[in-house]
């Protein structure tokens, strides 16, 4: 099983055992611009990816 | 990663603060944070009208949030800009607007640009021929006259905007890079009221983005999530990238950056030409260079040391 980071339409595919953080950066998501939550609840990027999550990312840079 | 004030599983890490909390206490710190920031730039006062410019976007709706829990007169302003793009943008934010003062039981003046002057935004800046292409300089227009139109005949004292220390930070990078001096001295979280111009001011100044929309997720508000179809591309975005790639390798740069320029602009510091030849220079006895230290340049005592040092 892997975990997924899904950010808007897009699926990102992880290896279960690392850091939300670590597989923000193998995934070319700048941390800084991004909320995850898991299961409804907001997370925090020191949290280690499960077989099976499935994290909603959710972008927070807005204006124009 | 535990919570400073309770122990608890902690739900947002703020590492320019070096701070982390669990939901609870969060969503006490943003309110509590948002009171020392309008009392340190002595924004207003209890007893002041606030108008808050809201936008149904997580910005906007969480200020109107905060400071209504803070117990201030604050009511809302929505300006329908006209804007569809096929996701039905302006409709979509102003029933998230309208559904946010309903919940709570607050005040919203809805004033529709099309229905007030004849045209939406889009072809407004399509006639004017204003803005490049884009409706974006049509709308900030449209934005300021309005904002200021409403606050002036409702009697309102103050006009809150729920700009972020993202939306800060890159403006002042923009303004920055082009060094545009006028602008870098009229930005900042409080601008004064004149003579028929409200006095505007960004309590949420000093919260990054994330904090905001950490919040506005946490507070269970519904805000439009989709991006103005117009703002892809935008300068501003682009620059709120580079700063989040900068804070990612560097926690809190985006922070000092906002406020050492703050810092510099209240003690004077920016842009004073008789700083720079403030120093006295006279010649070093020893080499004949300028120097503005007393006595030997810097240069000839390190030699000097170096030399006594062998």
């Amino acid at each position: 099983m892997i975990a997924k980071l899904i950010l808007r339409d897009k699926e990102y595919e992880v290896r279960p055992g690392m850091t939300l953080l670590d597989a923000l950066k193998k995934s070319n998501i700048v941390p800084e611009a991004v909320i995850a939550i898991r299961d409804g609840e907001i997370i925090t990027d020191d949290e280690i990816l499960r077989s099976g999550d499935e994290i909603k990312l959710v972008a927070v840079i807005s204006g124009g | 990663m535990k919570c400073r004030q309770c122990d608890q599983k902690a739900s947002i890490h703020m590492r320019q603060h070096k701070l982390a909390l669990c939901k609870e206490h969060y969503l006490e710190w943003i309110p509590e944070q948002t009171a020392r920031f309008i009392k340190k730039y002595a924004m207003f006062t209890p007893d002041e009208k606030i108008l808050v410019a809201v936008s149904g976007g997580k910005d906007s709706l969480a200020l109107w949030d905060i400071l209504a829990r803070l117990g201030y007169q604050a009511d809302g302003l929505y300006l329908g800009l006209g804007i569809d793009a096929g996701i039905n943008y302006s409709h979509e934010s102003q029933r998230l607007a309208q559904k946010f003062a309903d919940e709570n039981n607050l005040k919203l003046h809805v004033v529709d640009i099309e229905k007030e002057y004849g045209q939406s935004i889009p072809v407004l800046s399509e006639i004017s021929h204003r803005g490049h292409g884009r409706p974006c300089a049509v709308c900030g227009l449209a934005k300021r006259h309005e904002m200021n139109r409403i606050a002036r005949d409702f009697g309102y004292d103050v006009l809150a905007t729920g700009h972020n220390l993202d939306d800060e930070a890159a403006v002042l990078f923009g303004n920055t890079l082009n060094w545009s001096s006028e602008y870098l001295l009229r930005q900042g979280p409080v601008l004064p009221g004149t003579e028929g111009l409200a006095r505007k001011v960004k309590p949420l100044c000093r919260f990054y983005e994330r904090e905001m929309t950490a919040y506005s997720i946490m507070r269970g508000i519904e805000y439009i999530y989709d991006e103005c179809p117009f703002a892809d591309g935008s300068q501003s975005i682009f620059y709120k990238e580079a700063l989040n790639q900068l804070e990612t390798a560097r926690p809190g740069a985006k922070l000092i950056f906002y406020l050492n320029f703050l810092e510099a602009k209240k003690s004077g510091n920016l842009f004073v030409e008789k700083n720079v030849g403030k120093s006295q220079l006279h010649p070093c006895p020893k080499c004949g260079q300028p120097t503005s230290t007393p006595d030997f340049c810097s240069f000839c005592r390190m030699i000097e040391k170096a030399a006594s040092a062998v």
